[in-house]
């Protein structure tokens, strides 16, 4: 549904991006991985429209995006970001309730109050709403955000898309594993997810498909076992890994190789 | 104690700006009323009726309120109008460029409009005499608000071009434009200051400090174009604006031209202000407070802080105007101090609670 075709973009002389193809298909979670600098949040915010590649283009449903307006977008992908502050004081429920605005003067804005509710309660933040956004702790915040994306998708015509970049960066274990859940379930709804994580067990446990980036290039892109595959992995963080059956790639440091080792 | 108030604002936000638009219309027609019956001169209350249906031609004018129907015609109803769209204005011109800006601490004045129209004013008063052989009165009442009006404009549009790089604004880099803009400007009237004359340095000194006394009839109907217009279009701006609450990729997110936004707000905050300044010379805080007042109340939404702060603006400006014309009678004090009087130390305890609230 959203697709960059060989897009590159350079940035102080530096390519941050270059010749990079992937589709995002609905009904799938895929996932960005890669080392730091990778590219994995610049691929991100291309995908979204926020940044013009240099080279390629992007599109969604076959129409470039320079060619959508903006408000036609938002009707039709949500993201959610790294890090989100807020200028003035406002309760969590307000900062939700902006996920609606894309729908201002549309027939779906009748449903605003139960779009708010619900994304509310699947992002676990219902007993937050009248909390000050700028009171919450930043997993809370994560979790505010993900229900504003979640709220602004409410609704939408399908094919839709959601991306997230590191969403999972300051959840606790528990709301790791229910917003990884919360996912599949979307994607299950026809969703088409984009997520970025580090932790490579959460890439395998989630992803339909995961693409690699290094040095800004895509190096692999396919099912977990194959794009995730031990010698790649190794290549790409300079560290051995061992696939574990029902966990995934683990990183084998000193202790955790002692750990593995029979007898 | 804390958390409770800052809970607060959620609890009112379902109320809607309905309630903040009436309960400022209010605010603002008891303002305009206390303005035109309060004053050196007495009116009696019962002469406001009179004199309005008079003026509707639904009854002719008792010959008791003879003198009340000229205080209230000729001087008091045009400046309290005047002072109305003004602080109009300076309200809603805050509110958006704090958005904008996404800075608790902008005004208007950030945006080098008001110190563009004080250069050209300055300018005016200087050389307008000897260039244009005006008589003092023509000079006061269209040339000095047409140089000031041109001269906010020009520095604005000076410092958005300053601030535009590759087609795209950085608010942090329009931010340091304007602090150059208003030095570079605030420099070029020190110049004019310094070769001015004795009467000029004191006609700059009243205009710089600003004051509603040479409000006319015929600046109104300019005035509500000018200010109007720009603030209908700001606060049509409000949801624009509230995306941009959470920054300006994630307002991008929610479908905002956030560039096209950016444009039109700094436009129409700065013809609204440009427009302001020029009739009544320079009137701070206005700008400043009124839309935190509306935060503190309210919560952040623009739907509601917008209209709130045009209504309040211009509710304080003409209660501020009616205290500067009667705290010294006969004398006038400048508005300009009236706001500033109350202004900052307002705004000094806004600062103290928002360190205390970090």
């Amino acid at each position: 549904m959203i697709a960059a075709e060989a897009v590159g973009l350079r940035r102080g002389g530096r390519a941050l991006l270059a010749d990079v193809s992937v589709a995002l298909r609905p009904g799938e979670v895929l996932v960005l991985a890669g080392p730091n600098g990778a590219g994995k949040s610049t691929l991100l915010k291309l995908l979204a429209g926020e940044v013009a590649p240099d080279a390629g283009r992007v599109t969604l449903g076959g129409t470039a995006l320079p060619h959508l307006h903006p408000r036609d977008l938002a009707r039709r992908r949500a993201v959610m970001g790294q890090h989100a502050t807020l200028s003035f004081p406002m309760p969590a429920e307000a900062v939700v309730a902006l996920g609606r605005l894309p729908w201002h003067g549309t027939a779906q804005a009748a449903r605003d109050q139960a779009a708010i509710a619900t994304a509310l309660r699947e992002a676990d933040v219902a007993h937050l709403a009248r909390r000050a956004y700028a009171t919450l702790s930043g997993g809370e915040r994560q979790r505010v955000q993900l229900a504003r994306a979640l709220a602004q998708l409410d609704g939408a015509a399908m094919p839709a898309a959601l991306l997230l970049d590191e969403p999972t960066a300051s959840l606790d274990a528990g709301h790791r594993a229910a917003l990884l859940r919360r996912l599949r379930h979307l994607a299950g709804r026809g969703l088409a997810v984009l997520v970025v994580l580090h932790d490579l067990q959460e890439a395998a446990f989630v992803a339909d498909r995961v693409a690699l980036l290094e040095h800004g290039r895509l190096i692999a892109c396919g099912p977990p076992a194959e794009a995730l595959e031990a010698g790649r992995l190794e290549q790409v963080y300079g560290l051995p890994f061992r696939h574990l059956p029902g966990i995934g790639p683990v990183p084998l440091l000193a202790g955790t190789a002692a750990a593995l080792t029979p007898g | 104690m804390h958390l409770a108030r800052v809970q607060a604002p959620a609890r009112r936000i379902r109320r809607g700006p309905a309630l903040v638009l009436a309960g400022g219309t209010l605010l603002l027609l008891a303002a305009m009323a206390a303005g035109l019956l309060l004053g050196p001169a007495a009116v009696s209350p019962a002469a406001l009726p009179a004199v309005l249906a008079d003026a509707l031609g639904l009854a002719p004018l008792p010959e008791a309120f003879r003198r009340d129907a000229a205080i209230l015609g000729v001087i008091r109803a045009p400046r309290v109008l005047l002072a109305a769209l003004v602080g109009a204005g300076l309200g809603a011109a805050g509110a958006a460029m704090q958005g904008l800006f996404r800075n608790p601490l902008a005004d208007p004045g950030l945006i080098g409009v008001s110190a563009g129209a004080a250069l050209a004013a300055v300018a005016a008063i200087v050389f307008g005499a000897g260039l244009f052989g005006l008589a003092a009165g023509a000079l006061g009442l269209w040339l000095l608000p047409a140089a000031a009006f041109l001269g906010g404009l020009g520095a604005t549009l000076l410092m958005a071009r300053l601030g535009t790089i590759g087609g795209v604004t950085g608010v942090a880099t329009l931010l340091l434009a304007g602090v150059a803009v208003n030095a570079l400007a605030g420099a070029l009237t020190g110049l004019l200051v310094f070769t001015a004359d004795d009467r000029q340095v004191r006609d700059i000194t009243f205009w710089t400090l600003g004051s509603l006394a040479g409000a006319r009839w015929a600046q109104v109907p300019v005035a509500a174009a000018l200010i109007g217009l720009p603030v209908l279009g700001l606060v049509a701006l409000a949801r624009p604006l509230d995306a941009l609450l959470l920054g300006e990729a994630e307002a991008f997110h929610l479908g905002q031209r956030v560039e096209v936004v950016k444009r039109v707000a700094v436009s129409l905050a700065a013809i609204a202000v440009a427009a302001g300044v020029a009739f009544t010379g320079l009137i701070g805080f206005v700008g400043l407070v009124v839309p935190h007042l509306l935060r503190l109340g309210f919560g952040a939404s623009h739907r509601l802080v917008l209209p709130g702060s045009a209504l309040l603006g211009a509710a304080l400006l003409v209660l501020a105007d009616l205290a500067a014309r009667s705290l010294a009678a006969p004398a006038e004090l400048p508005v300009g101090v009236v706001t500033a009087l109350i202004g900052a130390p307002f705004f000094l305890w806004l600062l103290r609670r928002r360190a205390g609230l970090a």
